[in-house]
């Protein structure tokens, strides 16, 4: 039985706070923990299955063209291979992230260098690499593929662009104005675990076990790229190490495996190399972001200014949404607001974690500070000052919001001297020391989602969705939920995730997992309640439940008549979306060094203070702000994709040269977590967690390199010879 | 990776015999070779396994110096007491070099013959000279941030990329080596690679069939001994620059400058005449600047890595200054 709920208004009623058997929010540790470190927990690779071959993905060596002729003679003659695959279903590109139908295909048409072309399968994964550089292949060379994306003439995208007021006009009015322009580099999601995918057909019917972000949508994409119908496949995800988004799509290297093992009728295991990983799944576009803001002689925001050039592969819808937070987070009634995306021959531009906000709010957050100081302003100050009563742009009201408090709480909690602030105040031997802060926000983000809830006579519960953990602890939380609505602890609660065979879940991307399959799996634990209440003949607002047990004495277990009680809950965001602006928000404190002589920065300590909702697990939803904030220190000082100017290929495809921060790069963090309970966010009152963490805090960073040094660098990654360059002598 | 045979060497001969052969190499940690093999940079046809052969001490020589064992690994030369006390620029320079785990397997002899770390070179689908005589060199109009900017050619432009050649070239250490005949000769670590000139698939002056056998350090140098490494993570990242000293003063003037500098050339950068302006001088900014002028004279960038010209010179200044300030 199917109970639907659609949220249209907010719920005040906060019913978890209710319960009884206090585990919601509670910091349990990760029930799948200790199988991933003892390395019992199955990846997609990892799976054992009889006469599996081995398919290594053959990648291009021209940036546009078509290929010509695969000449397969030479790598078929070689020991152990079977076949070479360059299927026309084969796809080219990881699909975007809630497409929902097959990504490009026509593998002969090449549109960056290192896409896929075909597949070599063979006995061996060695076998198979090895064959796949002894393919002679013709190509038709298309010259002159743009690759720079400030050479091409750039495409607006109109449903970003803002304008309000008059902006030019404000910024000569204004007793204070900035005009800045920013850029960041190309980042990669990096995860630990490489795409890979094991096929496995009988008969019509197809299983594969991947490594995948949202079966929910992979599905169909799968079906799409086959011709297939979805109910002839099934897609099993249990573990995933490490997503960032590079997994939302269906990936080549699936389609792959998939269109190999039904020609050669056997498994077919396909994993991608490291480089191949970087290559050819996605990126986060570079931007270039000019911001323009000016206010009067307090500093109140009168002109709000936020443009961004990103680019994408010709023919891409997804252009990284640099103004997602920018549109709301600050007021300033003359507006003006424009993205537009160059078309370049890179590879893939989509979704790595916290797409647009990543790198839109470094930017503007290291404008503001430009801004305290040409104001003459404490920085925390001038927030404070300009956060809107409700949306500046659409005039909606927030569905609640923490800006304030986060702003306050950290820089107490940090140690924030709101004194006036000069560069070059703090040496410590060679080293200059100063401290900087930004806000962080994130767009709150909700979607429908399935999920069956069984309670089981033998006194435990199951609960079953498709939806994934990438690692971010979903199968805790959901323990935690069922446990709490139905009065079990969580360990009597079995959570069955990453299977398409389950109901459709909302897939792991754009921080919605937890508000959005939480609320499934509590809707449907409220039916069960209801059930269970007019079992006992009670109202089930009065049905305690804890430990098994009824408030009245009765054990679950006896109501139960020996049969299985489930219900599929079935979560709708609803109009509410129309009615409220909803985001998270929070505040970042760091204390950087700058070496006076080489330039090179380092994060002495750093504190995040936010606000997202209900927490429903205070050590998953803190290991997402600390995870979070790494990759803030990682968009602030280290990481950068670099392409080869002359044929766009990525120069640095691995994690020696992609430098992700390293322990040494991380100090003690301190992670402050705002009660809060969003009423419009989700029926659970919580709120997106795993991207917030990084959505500003590279900003943090920036600006206390200037505190520490007095080299404002406008580009980010803040490299030694940036900071060099800018250091004043 | 391309198949190849493998045999495990138990004597120094067998080693040199197996390596005669100019399609097999030895591996030692395998933390270098293996990586390039599966990019197939590195094509064996057969590969001989030295880590049995022996060559794994660390011993006292006659004239008190140190015998560091070219199969040692480079932990263990990093934590060992006598390189602690009386080589601490080595023991610094290595432990300021990849990560705990990669140091563990990674061998001294492996650590000198490491290969560069040019993106283009580890590409087999881009041009390389090095790689692919006459192919081109990908670097030279492409991305060449962590490129030369002295001793280069207009064949090549890469770098050494290894730490504790710098260390030991301070030293002046010397690379003992067996060579095919049976053999053995001496060759200072300041002359062991070379430069890239028209040959810059030639790293180092290994003959086919010779192998690293030690490298000896010289009788206790004293002074201060300082590494220094400039890079874009704290850790597990290549030099940008570094540089190597041992300084002393007497009087208040330098009697000893012996630097090496990294992640500039195609191999530990010693310039004699940078000690020579130093020695005998009392320390002063403007000598430090006399000096880096020297050292950096003939230095060209290449666009991308422009930066390591200044970078250098700062980086000079900082090492001298927190040298005189641990020597006073
Ligand atoms: C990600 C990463 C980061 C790194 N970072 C750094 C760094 O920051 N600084 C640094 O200095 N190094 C760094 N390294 C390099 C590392 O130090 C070398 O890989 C290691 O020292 C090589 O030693 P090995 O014993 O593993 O050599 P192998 O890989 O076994 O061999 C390397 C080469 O040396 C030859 N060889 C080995 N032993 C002998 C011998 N006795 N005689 C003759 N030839 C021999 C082999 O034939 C081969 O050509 C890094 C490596 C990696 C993978
Ligand atoms: S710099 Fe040297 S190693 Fe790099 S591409 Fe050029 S020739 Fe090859």
């Amino acid at each position: 039985m199917t109970v639907h709920f659609k949220q249209d208004k907010p719920d005040e009623s906060n019913r978890l706070d209710d319960m009884r058997q206090g585990v919601i929010g509670k910091a349990l540790p990760r029930v799948e923990g200790l199988a991933k470190v003892t390395g019992t927990a199955t990846y997609a690779a990892e799976y054992s299955i009889d006469n599996c071959a081995e398919g290594v993905l053959v990648t291009s060596t021209i940036t546009r063209g078509e290929v010509t002729s695969i000449d397969r003679d030479a790598a078929l003659a070689m020991p152990g291979v079977i076949a070479v695959i360059d299927d026309p279903r084969l796809t080219t590109r990881a699909a975007q992230g809630t497409a929902d139908e097959a990504p490009q295909q026509k593998p002969k048409t090449v549109c960056y260098w290192g896409q896929p072309i075909a597949l070599v399968v063979a006995e061996t994964f060695e076998q198979a690499r090895d064959a796949t550089k002894h393919l002679a292949i013709e190509y038709r060379v298309e010259e002159g593929a743009p690759l720079d994306p400030n050479t091409v003439e750039p495409e607006e995208q109109e449903d970003e662009t803002v304008h309000q007021g008059d902006l030019a006009h404000a910024m000569s009015e204004a007793t204070h104005s900035v005009d800045v322009t920013y850029t960041t580099r190309g980042h990669a999601s990096a995860a630990m675990e490489p795409h890979a995918a094991i096929a496995q057909w009988d008969g019509d019917k197809l299983t594969v076990y991947a490594s995948l972000q949202m079966l929910n949508y992979n599905i169909s994409e799968l079906a799409d790229a086959l011709d297939m119908e979805e109910g002839d496949i099934r897609l099993v995800s249990r573990f995933v190490g490490g997503g960032f988004g590079s997994k939302l799509g269906i990936s080549e290297e699936a389609v792959a495996a998939s269109i190999a093992a039904k020609e050669l009728g056997r498994p077919v295991r396909v994993v991608m190399s490291r480089q191949q990983v970087f290559q050819c799944i996605m990126r986060r576009s570079e931007t270039t972001q000019r911001l323009r803001l000016c206010t009067d002689a307090n500093g109140t925001l009168t002109g709000f200014g936020h443009e961004a050039l990103v680019s994408n592969l010709p023919g891409e819808e997804f252009a990284e949404p640099v103004l997602q937070s920018s549109h709301f987070l600050y007021g300033g009634e003359n507006r003006e607001l424009m993205l537009k995306v160059a078309r370049i021959h890179r590879m893939t531009a989509g979704s790595v974690r916290a797409p647009g906000e990543a790198v839109g709010m470094p930017a503007l957050e290291a404008a503001m500070d430009v801004l305290a100081e040409e104001v003459g302003i404490d920085p925390v100050e001038l927030r404070l000052k300009n956060i809107p009563e409700k949306n500046p742009e659409e005039g909606l009201p927030f569905s609640s919001h923490k800006l304030a408090e986060c702003l306050r709480q950290g820089a107490e909690a940090f140690g924030w001297d709101r004194g006036p602030r000069k560069p070059r105040q703090t040496r410590e031997g060679e080293w200059w020391v100063g401290t900087g802060m930004a806000s962080a926000a994130r767009v709150h983000n909700v979607s429908e989602a399935k999920a069956r809830v069984t309670l089981k006579p033998d006194g435990t519960a199951l609960v079953e969705t498709d939806m994934t953990d990438i690692g971010t602890g979903t199968y805790t939380i959901l323990s935690q939920i069922a446990g709490e609505m139905l009065g079990l602890s969580p360990d009597r609660v079995l959570v069955d995730l990453g299977d398409t065979r389950h109901p459709r879940g909302p897939g792991s991307g754009g921080s919605w997992g937890a508000a959005s399959i939480g609320s499934a799996v509590y809707v449907a634990c409220q039916a069960i309640r209801e059930e269970l209440a007019s079992r006992l003949d009670v109202e089930e607002a009065e049905l305690d439940l804890s430990d098994g047990k009824a408030g009245s004495g009765e054990s679950i277990v006896d109501l139960l008549d020996g049969k299985d009680l489930a219900r599929e809950g079935y979560y709708e965001p609803g109009d509410i979306a129309d009615d409220y602006t909803a985001s998270g928000f929070g505040a970042f404190f760091a204390q950087v060094r700058v070496n006076r002589f080489t330039g090179e920065a380092r994060v002495d300590r750093m504190l995040g203070a936010f606000g997202f909702g209900r927490v429903l697990n205070h050590k998953t939803a803190r290991s997402q702000c600390l995870g979070g904030i790494t990759w803030s220190i990682g968009v602030a000082l280290t990481e950068a994709l670099e392409f080869d100017p002359r044929d766009g290929h990525l120069v640095n495809p691995d994690l020696a040269e992609y430098h992700v921060p390293v322990h040494r790069d991380v100090p003690d963090l301190d992670v402050i977590m705002v009660e809060e309970r969003d009423p419009a966010a989700s029926p659970i009152q919580a709120k997106g967690i795993g991207e917030l963490g990084m959505c500003g805090g590279a900003a943090a960073i920036a600006n206390a390199i200037y505190n520490a040094s007095g080299a404002r660098v406008f580009d980010f990654p803040m490299t030694p010879d940036r900071v060099l360059a800018a250091m004043p002598d | 990776m391309r198949p190849f045979s493998y045999t495990r060497a138990r004597t120094l001969t067998d080693a040199s015999q197996t390596v005669s052969d100019d399609r097999a190499m030895a591996i030692a940690g395998g933390t270098n070779l293996l990586d390039l093999m599966k990019l197939q940079v590195e094509t064996p046809s057969q590969l001989a396994d030295i880590n049995r052969v022996g060559f794994a001490e660390i011993e006292d020589t006659d004239d008190g110096g140190l015998s560091i064992g070219a199969l040692a690994t480079n932990t263990e030369t990093a934590v060992h007491p006598r390189v602690r006390a009386d080589y601490p620029v080595l023991s610094r320079a290595i432990l300021a070099g990849a990560t705990q785990q990669l140091r563990n397997k990674a061998t001294n002899g492996g650590n000198l013959c490491q290969r560069t770390r040019c993106y283009y070179f580890t590409n087999i689908d881009q041009p390389c000279n090095k790689r692919e005589p006459g192919s081109g060199c990908g670097a030279i109009d492409g991305i060449a941030k962590l490129h030369a900017i002295l001793g280069t050619s207009d064949q090549c432009i890469a770098t050494y990329p290894g730490d504790m050649a710098v260390a030991l070239s301070a030293l002046d250490a010397q690379v003992q080596i067996a060579t095919s005949d049976g053999g053995s000769r001496t060759v200072p670590v300041r002359d062991f690679h070379c430069l890239p000139g028209d040959t810059p698939w030639r790293e180092n002056v290994l003959e086919p069939g010779e192998i690293i056998t030690a490298i000896t350090l010289p009788a206790p140098v004293g002074g201060t001994q300082l590494y220094r490494k400039v890079r874009e993570r704290s850790s597990y990242a290549f030099a940008l620059v570094s540089v190597a000293a041992i300084v002393e003063l007497e009087d208040g003037r330098f009697s000893r400058a012996d630097l090496a500098f990294g992640g500039v050339a195609h191999k530990p950068w010693h310039d004699p005449r940078v000690a020579d302006a130093l020695i005998g001088k009392a320390p002063s900014p403007e000598l430090f600047d006399r000096a880096a002028d020297i050292l950096l004279e003939d230095a060209q960038g290449f666009g991308e890595n422009d930066f390591k010209i200044p970078l250098a010179r700062r980086t000079l200044h900082a090492v001298l200054e927190q040298a005189v300030e641990e020597a006073s």
